[in-house]
């Protein structure tokens, strides 16, 4: 390894499964954004589900978070990992190509029986772990291989040291792989049944089952994204990455009180109250290791603002690291008991979770797929940046519909609950809060529809720049997998 | 290796001197309010260790200095509620219907109680207002199985209807297409009942024979003129209101093997004067007698 700098091997490396996961990422946004949107829509208006079982709601809904989470954010994820892993070690994936392939195909094969089996009635009733027992094994396997592709390219590399991006996408793969072993021990009820029993039971079942949940959220939306963060924001904005130090720091804090704070999703339930209080200090004390991300991610860019102006694809990415520092500020917040006690059960958390998912997790996405389509399709430069710019507006119109309507909703509710009139009565019934957010469900449609919209300008531009004549490299400038130089970015 | 460490124009800041894909990190030193920041929630935390419930050891749990518990807590914000409306209720408790619907005040807490209780309880089968739904009677027609007087809708609603209480309304209607009647008399009787109590046109329909069955099966809870049996709960069939429907096939559907609802009895839920306060509401939804 000691001749790495003096003469750089060139390295072939393997782009053509990133490509394949980036495809499939923008194919699973726009699947996950449409159902999304139809939801709204039947919650809006609930006779929109026509009475047909496949539609309704409590089966469309794990179609759109896990299309969501697992198909978009996973595919753009795994994609973007393997891409940041190979050239920041400078070596091609362990494994070969069939093992890469075997990762791709296998994901999306877990994808589509996930989804089919939810609108089939197929459900564990778990929260964002709804698959059943066979297709949560063979995601088992899958994500085993992912594990091993990912470790091995990092033993073989050829960098002495492990770029900062790279912890976070390794911590990513080893919690998602036991948060999902843990938390889907089930026992079928005959090898021949897709149904099946988890072997806790009672307020255990639900404390591992947010155990998982939050660290989903963590480990999954978090860490992974972290890890796309750390490596695109200083390749567009060409700029150091803020502070080593500070990554180190919010690295291992972020790992040690993350796996803390499920609890926090059973507030006022049967949860014992020890539990509930030590799930509130962790989550209190995961506000500034979140946040030490952030100010990497904003504080690498010193130097670098004028690039905001023209490279609209590095806007997406700083505006992400926003939302994120907002919902890492939120989570905490909501995490306190007294405002739990507002916010719980309301549509606040909805507009929570998609401040993180929109604003944090998708934005995040779109930044890093605008600077690594033309790189992987080896284009001069993206097809519009006008387009990018229309995008980023109408997305970001459509999250500030969604999360302030949900905001108002969710307060809505939460204070109409807890309303006593002069006498000592409950001051509203159930249904009465019911009609009254009946407005937000509307406005957070419209916000839905935006972000639909953006989604759908964005596969149009990606499409035209790989296609486009345009958009072509002189044919000597064309380079087969060599890790210098990369293709400018978008605006430059 | 050989680290190349550098200067950063920009910020003044020495690189850490690693390098990978042309990336490099600063080696900024930590933010001093993001430290602090951190330290300040590490400490609250301790201090909420300290004063709350937080760590289990096996057998049990610390249970902080302050002793707090949520049941508690829950309890005593339920007994400042209680308190709240104890002189009240207590009054509707004790009161008969008639001295409370004297009491101009104490008739609008029940009624404020009641509009609450029945939203909460009663609506999603009845319906807003007490409209009804098929299968579940409207309550703000007129259109009473079990009596519609004040103590008529107390007794129904503490007993229920068909429910496991003891003291439950409970009739049963035989299903007549089970051999006690033949496929043209249960025809002919859903036309007799259709034409002449739902009021709709013969057109040239011969109800004679359907009268005839009527008056020797039904017409003994029913009524000869429909006009039904609160007593046994036999609905009222000369009416505009009709549990299951206003056509023929509902009619014969109900003849030949009839649903019968279910209400649960409330006095698992609601004590007797919140029950006495939902029944003044429920009178006074227009159908009261």
């Amino acid at each position: 390894m000691s001749d790495a700098f003096a003469a750089p091997r060139p390295v072939m490396y393997n782009e053509d499964v990133v490509k394949k996961f980036i495809i499939a990422a923008m194919f699973w946004a726009i699947v996950a954004f449409l159902v999304g949107v139809y939801l709204a829509a039947e919650l809006a208006w609930p006779s929109l589900n026509f009475g047909l079982s496949w539609i309704n709601f409590g089966r469309l809904r794990p179609v759109h978070t896990s299309a969501a989470i697992f198909a978009f954010g996973g595919s753009a994820l795994i994609g973007t990992s393997l891409y940041i892993v190979q050239r920041t070690c400078r070596a091609r994936l362990f494994g070969g190509r069939a093992l890469a392939d075997f990762l791709f195909w296998g994901y999306q094969f877990f994808i589509v029986m996930a989804a089919l089996s939810y609108v089939m009635g197929y459900s564990q009733s778990k929260e964002y772990a709804e698959p059943e027992w066979h297709i949560d094994l063979f995601l088992t396997v899958v994500w085993v291989v992912y594990l091993l592709i990912f470790l091995g390219t990092l033993l073989k590399r050829q960098e002495e040291h492990i770029y900062v991006a790279n912890w976070f996408l390794l911590a990513f793969i080893v919690t998602v792989a036991m948060l999902h072993i843990g938390n889907n021990a089930a026992v079928p009820i005959s090898l021949f049944s897709a149904k099946s029993y988890i072997v806790y039971s009672g307020v255990q079942d639900a404390i591992v089952q947010w155990w998982y949940g939050h660290n989903a959220v963590g480990f999954f939306l978090t860490a992974g994204f972290l890890g796309m963060m750390y490596y695109f924001i200083p390749k567009a904005a060409g700029r150091p990455v803020y502070s080593y130090r500070l990554s180190v720091v919010h690295f291992w804090t972020l790992i040690f009180l993350y796996i803390w704070a499920g609890p926090h999703h059973l507030h006022w339930t049967s949860l014992p109250d020890w539990t509930q209080m030590l799930g509130m200090a962790f989550s209190v004390m995961l506000w500034m290791p979140s946040w030490g991300g952030m100010i990497n991610g904003i504080m690498t860019l010193s130097g670098a603002w004028d690039k905001l102006r023209t490279d609209p694809g590095l806007r997406f990415s700083v505006t992400a690291v926003g939302f994120y520092g907002m919902s890492t500020f939120e989570g905490p917040l909501m995490s306190v008991r007294q405002v739990n006690a507002l916010s719980h059960y309301t549509d606040w958390t909805i507009g929570h979770v998609h401040s993180g998912a929109l604003g944090w997790v998708a934005f995040i996405v779109f930044g890093a797929i605008y600077y690594i389509v033309p790189v992987l399709w080896q284009r001069k430069a993206l097809y519009s940046t006008r387009l990018v710019s229309w995008h980023y507006w109408i997305a970001t119109l459509g999250i500030v519909l969604y999360i302030v309507s949900m905001w108002v909703a969710g307060i809505t509710e939460g204070l109409m609950w807890r309303a006593y009139d002069q006498y000592g009565f409950l001051q509203y019934s159930f249904v009465e809060s019911v009609v009254a957010i009946h407005p937000y469900m509307v406005v957070r449609l419209l916000g839905g529809l935006f972000f639909l919209t953006g989604g759908l300008i964005m596969v149009y531009n990606l499409i035209q720049t790989v296609k486009s004549p345009t958009t072509e490299l002189p044919r000597e400038k064309l380079q087969s997998g060599y890790p210098a130089g990369a293709v400018p970015a978008a605006g430059e | 290796m050989p680290t190349k460490i550098e200067k950063d124009s920009v910020t003044g800041r020495e690189t850490t001197g690693h390098e990978w894909d042309g990336l490099k990190e600063l080696n900024t030193p930590l933010p001093k309010w993001w430290l602090y920041v951190f330290y300040l929630t590490i400490a609250t935390s301790v201090l909420q260790f300290v004063l709350y419930p937080s760590f289990s050891y096996g057998p049990g749990y610390l249970h902080g200095v302050l002793g707090y518990t949520t049941r508690q807590e829950v309890d005593q914000d339920v007994a400042k509620i209680v308190a709240k409306r104890k002189a009240d209720m207590d009054k509707i408790g004790t009161l008969s219907f008639a001295q409370i619907k004297a009491d101009p005040k104490l008739l609008e807490v029940a009624l404020v109680d009641g509009k609450q209780v029945f939203a909460s309880n009663c609506q999603p089968c009845h319906g807003a207002g007490g409209g009804g739904n098929p299968g579940y009677p409207a309550l703000a027609a007129g259109a009473w199985i079990w009596g519609g007087t004040l103590d008529a809708i107390q007794k129904t609603v503490t007993y229920g209807v068909r429910s496991d209480d003891p003291n439950a309304r409970t009739s049963a209607m035989p299903a007549f297409g089970a051999g006690l009647l033949t496929q043209p008399q249960i025809q002919a009787v859903a036309d007799y009942v259709w034409v002449t109590f739902y009021g709709n046109k013969a057109d040239g329909r011969d109800v004679s024979e359907g009268a005839k069955v009527f008056n020797a099966n039904c017409a003994v809870c029913h009524g000869v003129k429909g006009e039904g049996n609160k007593l046994m709960g036999a609905p009222r069939l000369a009416s505009q209101v009709h549990l299951y429907g206003n056509t023929r096939e509902a009619i014969m559907a109900q003849v030949m093997g009839p649903k019968m609802g279910v209400m649960p009895a409330w006095n698992t839920r609601l004590d007797p004067a919140t029950i006495k306060a939902v029944t003044l509401y429920v009178h006074s939804l227009g159908g009261g007698e």
